[in-house]
């Protein structure tokens, strides 16, 4: 089982967090067109290498937080960045 | 055959004799025997049959991966009899044979081998379609393994968690060696054998090789290693997360150790390979290894005129301990030129072997000491890809894995000093490395005071590589013979898949379930890729292998099963529903009455008189802040700006997708104060989806969420007398109906209870008042309540009351009435979809969804003709006159209140108008016809109870 490391709680077993996944941008609610919609909701970049993702730390400190991990080798890149000090995002 | 003389390296106790039984005959062995070594020793040859053909087969490898000696013993199916230990009283049986072991009526199937060569289930079995049920039944019969007892009681399996610095793989000299060289150099070390005891391969040999196994064993307990023995690790997973079953635990009958290890020693020595060649799977037909440990482990001689093909020191020392136990003996040697081509005899034993160069030699023993494989599964499940060397005929790791190291004979050869020279290396470079992990680990760790100090270096590589002895490559003889033993695949059938097109290792594997069997490739890889790059015409290089994946070795379902660490949760009120009655449910976590023996009836008393529910596993969700209603707006689809103080509401939250997620009542407390409820089994889902708004999109808002579900225990009470019932107990509160409405909240003192609130909703379609009392007072409150409501009639009701009566009101539940496709629109409710505000989860797809005309829609249906009948919840509903589905009824009860069936059902628009005949396919093929009623309450459609 991976480990994550959680900016809050240190590095856990990936089964007390929950993988939220990549971290997208929401599209304008208002303006989005069905395409570009449905592309936030489903359509996933699913590389080989680096990625950013979210995950949730759901049995630690609760924070939602972005790292990039390299999904080859599952290597994290130091540090997570909590999502709070990313600040709203695009 | 009787046991030998005490031998020098035995581990049986002569003075203690161990009566079992043998297919119902009694047989004795010692204490310290295998069920193998006993039965051997009691003169039984035959122990199984083969898989497809029936074949009678003998011990072959004498190990843990013999895929002969599976037998049954008492309930437990599938006993590895080369490992497990005989103990009195032992009802030891042959499996799957019929009628017995020695007549298996089924063998004539060996006569028609030629028809049941690879692929034959495939291309047979496929048609006529018809006739699969007839084939599957028959089919059965042949599927390997044991019987399983039904009525076996439930035993105790055991989970552990641990976090050594260093795991070792392999109680071998090498294993051993290593984890005390590890140890002394500051690792908290775990060391995992698969056998009885340490010393791996010096435990079957001479005097040198016992002298130390047993100076290394104790080297092992000075340096104060925890040893699991009779324990395998089943897997590598990321970062070192070792599964390792543990057989021998004195209370559990197994116990999964997860062992998140800093570094991962991999020792596990080297595997026998048989030899592949016309008559190989004969009983008496047997590896160097195997013999050895009869001989020199459990004083058993297997044979008394023994053959020993030979192609290295192994099965010379083979032939040496044959000849000192009494046998007489012949050594064909490979490296000679020697080969052997058939084992002649019958089908029950070897009588003779066919040497290349024309000789017969009569046998009853014919040993193979034909090369090696390496046991590299750990190591292909670090992520390394073995390659195979020409030379030594064997595969050996290619790629260094920062802290999974190998160790012993999956490293190289050499002489036994040169192999703990380089173990011993290997413990340090294992120890220094497990300290990096672990100061990674702790510095990634917040903490009050950082630690202190630098991070090591990463410590190089120190060790010298070991030399590989040469080996002649010999895997098959001019003859086919059994590849897979497990499987019933002999390389005929490989070679001939190979021309089919079946010529990668994967396919190959895949089309002849070679390596797929119990021993899972440890015997047979190795053979399956060398026939198939002979019959390519490659090397073994050129052709790969297969990836080893976990298990290692095979795990029990009770194992992984084991022990459940899921909590239980309960309400206050619990030690109350056990004492009166209540018959309980799985609810999620919660354990909660589903009734008190008469639903029916607690339904009727609740319209009558009053009925009271705990229903504490509602989730409720504590919301403070200024921004609260902004949250509120943006969780659910409906208006929340100007919700009074004292006032609920009703809303539907959806995921992005506009699917429904949950539902629930939020009731404002204070200025700044709320109360949200949801779903009993949506509560934590929807605290996630609340903070996942409020940390990414919208961190400016000012909100805490707090989770108070179980701070609370909720009651409710419902019924025409529930507000004479509150208004007994309720003080500083008035609860006149005009002064306390429906839909409105109050925060009250209830039974000198202080710090409740209570709202009036109504789910079940009553005058109700939903209490919430501090948890701790939570039993308090339900005997008051039932002591004050005495005379008014009260009683408790269960889930299933409750069941009933939201749907004769028409209320649906989400995850029952709704789906993984329903959105807002299609429940009815698309008054509350309010696409004027700014934004809310999932406003585009409603917006979209509120213009879909095609969407199924949540009706109201009744079973017309009387509705004495029940429809089964998720009968198909089908347009009439043809099988063609157009809904589905998704609740359904018989009502006591209406004396009729009542349903709520999804069902496409064109059938969803107010009078439409329905057809309904009940689970027994019947087709009743239901109606789609006008309004989703079946009940009370105006609302009148409930604003009463």
């Amino acid at each position: 089982m991976l480990i994550v490391p959680c900016p809050n709680c240190g590095p856990r077993n990936a089964a007390d967090l929950r993988y939220v996944g990549e971290s997208r941008p929401r599209p304008d609610p208002n303006s989005a067109s069905a395409k570009e919609w449905r592309a936030y909701l489903y359509e996933r970049a699913n590389p080989a290498g680096m990625l950013r993702e979210t995950w949730y730390c759901r049995s630690g400190c609760r924070r939602y937080f972005v790292l990039e991990r390299d999904t080859v080798s599952n290597e994290f890149t130091n540090p997570p960045t909590p999502v709070a000090k990313l600040g709203k995002r695009p | 055959m009787t046991r030998l003389p005490p031998q020098r390296g035995e581990v049986i106790d002569r003075s203690r004799p161990v009566d079992f039984t043998w297919n119902g005959r009694a047989m004795s062995g010692l204490a310290g025997d295998t069920i193998a070594s006993a039965l051997v020793a009691g003169g039984v040859r035959v122990v199984s049959r083969s898989m497809k053909y029936r074949r009678p087969r003998g011990y072959m490898s004498n190990d843990y991966w013999d895929p002969n000696g599976l037998v049954q013993v008492g309930d437990d199916p599938n006993v590895r009899s080369a490992h497990r230990l005989v103990e009195p009283g032992m009802a030891v049986e042959a499996q799957n044979v019929w009628p017995s072991l020695e007549r298996d009526l089924r063998a004539v199937t060996g006569l028609a081998s030629r028809f049941l060569t690879a692929g034959f289930y495939y291309k047979t079995f496929m048609r006529p379609m018809w006739l699969w049920p007839t084939y599957e039944k028959v089919l059965a019969t042949f599927s390997p393994g044991g019987r399983i007892d039904l009525d076996t009681p439930h035993r105790y399996h055991d989970k552990r968690y641990t976090h050594p610095d260093v795991v070792v793989a392999g109680g071998g000299p090498a294993g051993m060696a290593a984890a005390v060289a590890a140890a002394e150099a500051g690792a908290r070390v775990l060391l995992v054998e698969h056998g009885h005891r340490l010393g791996g391969h010096l435990l079957w040999g001479d005097d040198h090789d016992r002298a130390l196994a047993a100076e290394l064993a104790a080297s092992v307990e000075t340096a104060g290693i925890e040893v699991l023995t009779d324990s395998t690790v089943t897997g590598r997973y990321e970062d070192n997360w070792i599964s390792i079953v543990q057989r021998n635990h004195p209370v559990a009958v197994e116990r999964l150790v997860k062992a998140r290890a800093k570094a991962l020693i991999v020792a596990p020595g080297l595997i026998e390979r048989p030899y592949v060649f016309d008559g190989n799977d004969k009983p008496g037909v047997m590896l160097s290894g195997a013999v050895r440990r009869f001989v020199n482990m459990y004083a058993v001689r297997p044979g008394s005129a023994a053959v020993v093909f030979t192609a290295n020191p192994d099965g010379d020392t083979a032939a040496v301990d044959l000849e000192r136990a009494g046998a007489e003996v012949t050594v064909v040697d490979a490296r000679l030129g020697e080969n052997i081509v058939r084992a002649l005899g019958g089908s029950k034993s070897v009588r003779g072997v066919e040497l290349a160069d024309g000789r017969t030699l009569d046998c009853d023993l014919l040993v193979t000491a034909a090369g090696w494989t390496a046991p590299t599964s750990l190591l292909n499940m670090s992520g390394d890809r073995p390659v195979y060397d020409d030379a030594a005929a064997r595969f050996f790791p290619s790629v260094p894995i920062g802290n999974v190291l190998a160790t012993g004979g999956l490293a190289g050869d050499g002489s036994p000093d040169e192999l703990i020279k380089h173990a011993r290396a290997t413990g340090r470079v294992a120890a220094a490395r497990a300290r990096v992990v672990s100061h990674r680990l702790q510095a990634a760790t917040a903490r009050a005071r950082p630690i202190s100090g630098e991070e090591p270096e990463w410590p190089g590589d120190e060790r010298l590589s070991l030399p590989r002895d040469p080996h002649p490559a010999l895997f098959r003889s001019t003859t086919h013979g059994v590849v897979d033993w497990s499987e019933d695949v002999s390389s005929k059938d490989m070679v001939g898949a190979a021309a089919e097109g079946y010529d990668s290792v994967e396919l190959l594997k895949r089309y002849t379930t070679a390596t797929m069997g119990p021993s899972q490739g440890k015997l047979e890889t190795v053979n399956t890729v060398a026939v198939l790059a002979e019959a390519r015409g490659q090397t073994i290089a050129e052709v790969g292998t297969t990836v080893w994946r976990p298990p290692y070795a095979p795990v029990t379902m009770g194992a992984l099963g084991g022990r459940l660490f899921e909590p239980v949760r309960v309400s206050s009120v619990h030690p109350w529903h056990e004492a009166n009655g209540a018959t309980f449910m799985l609810a999620g976590q919660w354990i909660r009455p589903d009734h008190y023996g008469d639903p029916a009836g607690e339904v009727r008393n609740t319209r009558q008189n009053v009925g009271i529910m705990d229903v504490t596993p509602l989730g409720k969700l504590d919301l403070r802040g200024p921004d609260v209603p902004k949250l509120l707006s943006h969780l659910y689809t409906n208006k929340w700006m100007k919700l009074a103080v004292g006032s609920v509401r009703y809303g539907i939250m959806c995921a992005e997708d506009g699917v429904i997620l949950d539902d629930g009542v939020t009731g404002r407390l204070g200025e700044q104060h709320y109360m949200m409820t949801t779903t009993s089994s949506g509560a934590a889902t929807v605290w996630e989806w609340a903070e996942n708004w409020l940390q990414t999109e919208h961190p400016d808002w000012r909100v805490h969420v707090t989770p108070v579900t179980s701070g609370y225990t909720s009651i409710n009470v419902a019924g025409p007398r529930s507000r004479t019932l509150v208004r007994r107990l309720a003080e500083d509160v008035d609860l006149d109906p005009e002064a306390f409405r429906y839909m409105q909240v109050r925060t009250a003192t209830v039974a000198g209870i202080p710090d409740c609130f209570m709202w009036r909703i109504g789910f079940t379609g009553e005058l109700s008042f939903e209490l919430h009392v501090p948890a701790g007072h939570g039993l308090a409150m339900w005997e008051a309540l039932l002591e004050a409501g005495e005379d008014l009639g009260i009683r408790p009701f269960g889930v299933e009351a409750q069941r009933i009566m939201r749907l004769e009101k028409g209320h649906f539940i989400v995850g029952q009435d709704t789906d993984g496709l329903t959105k807002a629109p299609a429940v009815g409710l698309r008054h509350l979809i309010k696409l004027d505000k700014h934004d809310f989860a999932g406003k585009p797809e409603l917006a979209w969804a509120l213009e879909d005309p095609s969407a199924p829609v949540l009706v109201a249906i009744q079973p017309i003709h009387g509705g004495r009948v029940v429809p089964d919840e998720a009968a198909q509903i089908v347009r009439p006159g043809t099988n063609e589905i157009i809904g589905r009824i998704t609740s359904s009860r018989m009502s006591p209140s209406l004396h009729h069936s009542v349903c709520l059902g999804q069902v496409l628009p064109e059938a969803s108008d107010p009078g439409t005949e329905l057809t309904v396919v009940l689970f027994d093929g019947r087709r009743i016809t239901a109606r789609v009623m006008e309004h989703h309450a079946h009940l009370d459609p105006d609302g009148m109870r409930v604003r009463g």
